[in-house]
């Protein structure tokens, strides 16, 4: 049990204070009072003569600030700074995010709503805020990592946190003097005045193996009780309530609707968001109206070459020959520079893809309206291609390209 | 018992508070003869404000009893002078109930016959249920401000605990009833102007701003009275710091209020929501709303942030008339565009000034009444010391 007590150092809990091994470098000299009152005193007749000092009390004092003369802390400094540059970054951020780089569109509002952002801000603010108020406290004015103050593991300590009243004086101060202090403790009626010296090594147990060894347990035992939790425990009852709906999933019998069917059509005469019905499906060709809305510019080409790759040329051919892959294994495909072919109006074409003809199916449902009328496009360049003529040659070898000449 | 030397205010303070109050009066007056509607308008601006004064301070000391704090008992006279408007109220409030169907549409028996929602509504928005609820949360608060300042007073005579006790009991009485009341206040008096609109974090709204406005009024006359030297001579700038505190939090608490409310429904954006803020951002209303943010929440938060700026005297007084005049324009621009939206948009007039000058002098000649009759500190309180002795470390 001694062994275990020293192991993790409860001794401060449980018995006396183990004596650290001192160097003989004079940190302070210590004193202890029995009230309030007498610290208060004290510190304030202290703070006259020396600078380098601190007090040390059970429970806060009020009027202790005064009696110390100690000045407003700049802790509030370090939380205006970092609590702006929250407010600053998150902004920035969420305006960044949600207007460049991922715009949008939330409910109807505008890509930047300040109103939308603004809890965020609030929330970003008050961490930033909080943790550099917290870490700042820890780096700036507790030094940490430093966990050795010379003042640990002294009975001195013990004595203020148990029911006494402490003063230290250090012996950093300039006016400091071994004799002139002890008399001061003396006079203001201090007892116990003892000297402190560094411990003889630095140590810092905040990196020492068994700490870590704690530390990975910890994390073990959070982590996993997390996975076991979220992962297994949410999916047992009665926990797992979330996943008893009222819901219909899709090709199943519902139970709300008269008819039983899960799946519903469409309310008669409405038609889905951004989409078209196409009127001629069905029929054997289009009315002479359906017209191409696409100019065969270089952008539109593009998609269709691109389109053409996908979905065409697997039966089709690189270049409409009918000369796939998939030649003497299936009904030859046919090729599109046959004179039939050639001589098909636009809308026609639009109108075999959407409808599909003979052994091809529709590809109305994986091709979009736009993305039909580049297709055609492309396939006329392939066909003109095929049959150029001398003028398209020497246009070509004029401008390098052919793309700017429609006719 | 505690002594403090100079007691009595100066004469001429009733003076200047007659000078506002009849020149308030009589220029009001002559608005109800140039354009009645806005002058009922304007009347009840001024009364709203006198309104969130009183009772303001009210609950203030109801706080102060009930959460047992010492720093503010040295002030407590000032909020309970501040407080005794609220009998008043009673008879003030009449000019507004002779004129329900200039104010509010819901009386109008014509606008209701062709309106289904105010038909709904009519159970509760109607003439007599109105007046009588009116009337009702009157005598609650006057009843408890009667039987608080009674208690508080007595004890400066003798010195008896078992009134604080007393008080104690009242004001933990008094908060439940204070939030139903001021709830209802905030939805008879100012969001049934607009009676097809509701928003249910309204009531809080109200308070927040009422506190905002009573403890900036407490502010400015603690100072005054400071500088002169009235108060105790042991009071010093924490106790200041206490009350720059406590407007600080409620100012925070106004600005997360008041966007709490905006920002549901600006992000529903339902047309029977949104109209109530849509018509604050037409018709140069939009300014008003902008300035708003600004006057009631932004500039009174980096005035009130630091440390020094609520202890020191000047500054706080400077925080605490701004902020009475961003109380003043909060409910302007909760009351007026009602009225104003009929037309087209905002218009200038001067009798929007009349009243709020006649609720100052009021509130003045008040506060010279009370304090030539009671003590300017409440001599005999049992915490009293303690809250002299107040240090913030």
């Amino acid at each position: 049990m001694e062994r275990l007590k020293k192991f993790f150092r409860f001794n401060a809990l449980s018995g006396e204070p183990v004596p650290a091994e001192r160097t003989k470098k004079l940190f302070g000299i210590t004193a202890l009072f029995d009230t309030p009152d007498q610290i208060i005193h004290a510190a304030d007749k202290i703070s006259g003569h020396y600078k380098d000092f601190d007090v040390n009390t059970p429970y806060p004092l009020h009027g202790m600030d005064k009696a110390m003369k100690l000045k407003p802390s700049k802790l509030g400094f370090i939380t205006l700074v970092f609590g702006l540059s929250g407010t600053v970054f998150a902004l920035l951020f969420m305006g960044w995010a949600m207007t460049l780089d991922y715009p949008m569109i939330i409910g109807g509002k505008p890509f930047f709503s300040l109103p939308a952002f603004i809890p965020i801000t609030f929330e970003v603010t008050v961490l930033l805020a909080t943790l550099s108020t917290v870490i700042g406290m820890l780096t700036f004015f507790f030094n940490y990592p430093e966990n050795n103050h010379p003042l640990v593991d002294t009975p001195y300590l013990r004595s203020v946190s148990v029911d006494k009243f402490g003063i230290c004086i250090y012996a950093s101060d300039t006016h400091f003097d071994e004799g002139n202090v002890k008399n001061l403790l003396m006079e203001l009626g201090g007892k116990n005045i003892e000297l402190v010296y560094y411990p003889q090594k630095e140590s810092y147990p905040i990196f020492e193996p068994k700490f870590l060894i704690f530390l990975a347990i910890v994390a073990v035992i959070t982590s996993g009780g997390t996975y076991i939790t979220l992962n297994k425990l949410m999916y047992l009852p009665p926990f797992d309530f979330m996943l008893w709906q009222e819901k219909t999933t899709v090709q199943s019998k519902s139970h709300f609707y008269s008819d039983q069917f899960g799946m519903r059509t469409p309310v008669e005469g409405t038609v889905a968001r951004g989409f078209l019905p196409y009127m001629y499906s069905g029929l054997p060709q289009p009315a002479q109206t359906l017209v191409n809305p696409l100019l065969p510019d270089k952008e539109n080409l593009e998609l269709g070459e691109k389109k053409y790759f996908t979905f065409c040329s697997p039966c089709h051919g690189n270049y409409a020959d009918g000369d796939s892959r998939l030649n003497q294994q299936f009904p030859n495909p046919p090729s599109l520079h046959t004179d039939r072919a050639r001589n098909f109006s636009d809308g026609m074409i639009y109108h075999i893809i959407t409808n599909g003809q003979n052994i091809m199916p529709s590809y109305a449902s994986q091709i979009t309206r736009e993305e039909r009328w580049a297709i055609t496009n492309y396939i006329r360049v392939l066909q003109r291609a095929k049959n150029a003529k001398e003028t398209d040659l020497e246009f070509a070898r004029r401008h390098g390209s052919l793309y700017d000449k429609v006719d | 018992m505690i002594d403090y030397t100079k007691k009595v205010l100066p004469a001429n303070l009733s003076k200047v508070g007659w000078v506002l109050l009849g020149a308030g009066v009589l220029l009001g007056l002559l608005g109800f003869f140039i354009d009645y509607s806005r002058a009922v308008f304007a009347y009840l601006h001024g009364f709203i404000f006198l309104l969130s004064i009183g009772i303001g301070s009210l609950f203030l000391i109801a706080l102060e009893y009930i959460t047992g704090a010492d720093w503010s008992v040295p002030i407590r006279r000032v909020m309970e002078f501040l407080a005794s408007v609220l009998p008043f109220l009673i008879i003030l409030v009449l000019p507004l109930l002779f004129n329900i169907d200039q104010i509010f549409h819901w009386s109008q028996e014509k606008a209701v016959a062709g309106d289904k929602i105010l038909q709904h509504k009519s159970p509760y928005l109607n003439d007599s249920f109105f007046i009588i609820r009116t009337f009702a949360v009157f005598l609650i608060w006057s009843a408890f401000f009667y039987l608080l300042k009674k208690n508080s007073t007595k004890q400066d005579l003798n010195g008896d605990q078992s009134f604080t006790k007393k008080n104690i009991v009242l004001s933990a009485l008094f908060i439940p009833l204070f939030a139903i009341t001021i709830t209802i206040t905030a939805i008879d008096w100012t969001m049934s102007i607009e009676p097809h609109w509701f928003s249910t974090i309204f009531g809080v709204y109200f308070f927040s701003g009422t506190v905002v406005g009573s403890l900036a009024a407490i502010t400015l006359v603690v100072v005054l009275l400071m500088e002169k030297g009235y108060l105790h001579p042991k009071m010093n700038n924490e106790h200041l710091y206490s009350l720059g505190a406590l407007t600080f939090a409620f100012v925070n608490f106004w600005g997360y209020i008041a966007f709490s409310q905006y920002l549901l429904i600006w992000y529903a954006d339902l047309p029977e929501e949104n109209f109530w803020f849509l018509a604050r951002w037409h018709g140069g209303w939009e300014y008003f709303s902008i300035a708003l943010i600004l006057v009631h929440f932004v500039v009174p938060y980096a005035a009130l942030l630091s440390q020094s700026s609520k202890m020191n005297p000047k500054r706080l007084k400077f925080t605490a008339v701004w902020l009475l005049f961003a109380h003043l324009l909060d409910l302007y621009w909760l009351i007026m565009p009602s009225l104003l939206n009929h037309g087209h948009g905002y218009s200038f007039s001067w009798i929007d000034f009349v009243f709020p000058v006649a609720a100052a002098g009021f509130i003045i000649i008040i506060f010279k009444t009370m304090a030539a009759k009671n003590n300017l500190v409440p001599v005999n309180d049992p915490k009293l010391q303690r809250g002299l002795n107040f240090r913030l470390n």
